[in-house]
């Protein structure tokens, strides 16, 4: 199984590297913006569907591929968050926010699937 | 931010991707890939533990808990949950000439998340303090 192990490890050092970025990208943002609303969640998300995306045009779906593994399933999956979307969504509407909760969930799926479209046709293109 | 907290999240991070890439070899080869199960099942148990950390984390502010955010929040929850593979999935169903599958998946995911951190965050307030 000393393939297995290798594909493992692939994905937990892109998903250390992925996670460590949204870390950062969601202190700054907080920083930038302050934290009335979770633009830092938003921007991660949408910025990881469009890269995914792009990937996904460029290499199609392989599957299991150790460059696949790493981008995706490693670096792009640990980057993007549903966990922390879920939390803040919840913590806006118990906080009296009922509005700003239904925008960020309006905001991360219209944008991150529209994101995941624009990086896949881009590629796409470019090919 | 402490490059300690960076560390702490990186590991859980890591370790949480893993988790998620081993749920998605055994939901593949149990259950087959119709439908991303795998994906969806990380998302909503992601949600819950985050939910529920969040709650006991504020409840004992000093304990050890609180203590391990980020490593468990940001890093472990985080890594182990997934935007990005999410939607994949979604555009790879309307690729396949399956929208209202990929319709389904969105309307199914989204309310059990936020459900599932909803529920995580009861049961961490509910359970009486020892």
């Amino acid at each position: 199984m000393g393939h297995g192990i290798a594909s493992m490890l692939l994905v937990a050092l892109g998903g250390a590297l992925g996670g460590i970025s949204r870390y950062a990208v969601s202190n700054f943002m907080a920083q930038l913006l302050g934290k009335a609303f979770p633009w830092g969640t938003l921007i991660v998300n949408a910025s990881g569907a469009f890269l995914a995306g792009g990937l996904l045009g460029y290499y199609g779906m392989p599957g299991a591929q150790p460059l696949w593994l790493f981008t995706i399933v490693g670096l792009l999956g640990g980057y993007t968050t549903v966990s922390s979307f879920s939390l803040q969504t919840i913590e806006l509407w118990q906080g009296g926010q009922a509005m700003r909760a239904a925008l960020n969930i309006a905001a991360t799926l219209v944008l991150g699937l529209a994101m995941v479209i624009l990086g896949w046709l881009l590629t796409k293109e470019l090919q | 931010m402490s490059w300690q907290a960076y560390m702490a999240v990186g590991i859980g991070s890591g370790f949480g991707s893993m988790l998620r890439y081993g749920i998605s070899l055994a939901s593949l080869a149990a259950l087959g890939g119709y439908l991303p199960w795998a994906t969806l099942l990380v998302n909503v148990l992601g949600s819950g533990i985050i939910g529920w950390v969040a709650a006991t984390a504020s409840r004992f502010p000093s304990g050890k808990l609180a203590h391990w955010q980020p490593l468990l929040m940001a890093g472990f929850c985080g890594g182990f949950t997934t935007f990005s593979l999410f939607s994949l999935e979604t555009l790879h169903l309307v690729q396949q000439g399956l929208p209202g599958l990929a319709l389904l998946y969105v309307l199914i995911s989204l309310p059990l998340w936020l459900l599932a951190a909803w529920l995580g965050e009861r049961m961490a307030l509910s359970r009486s303090p020892s």
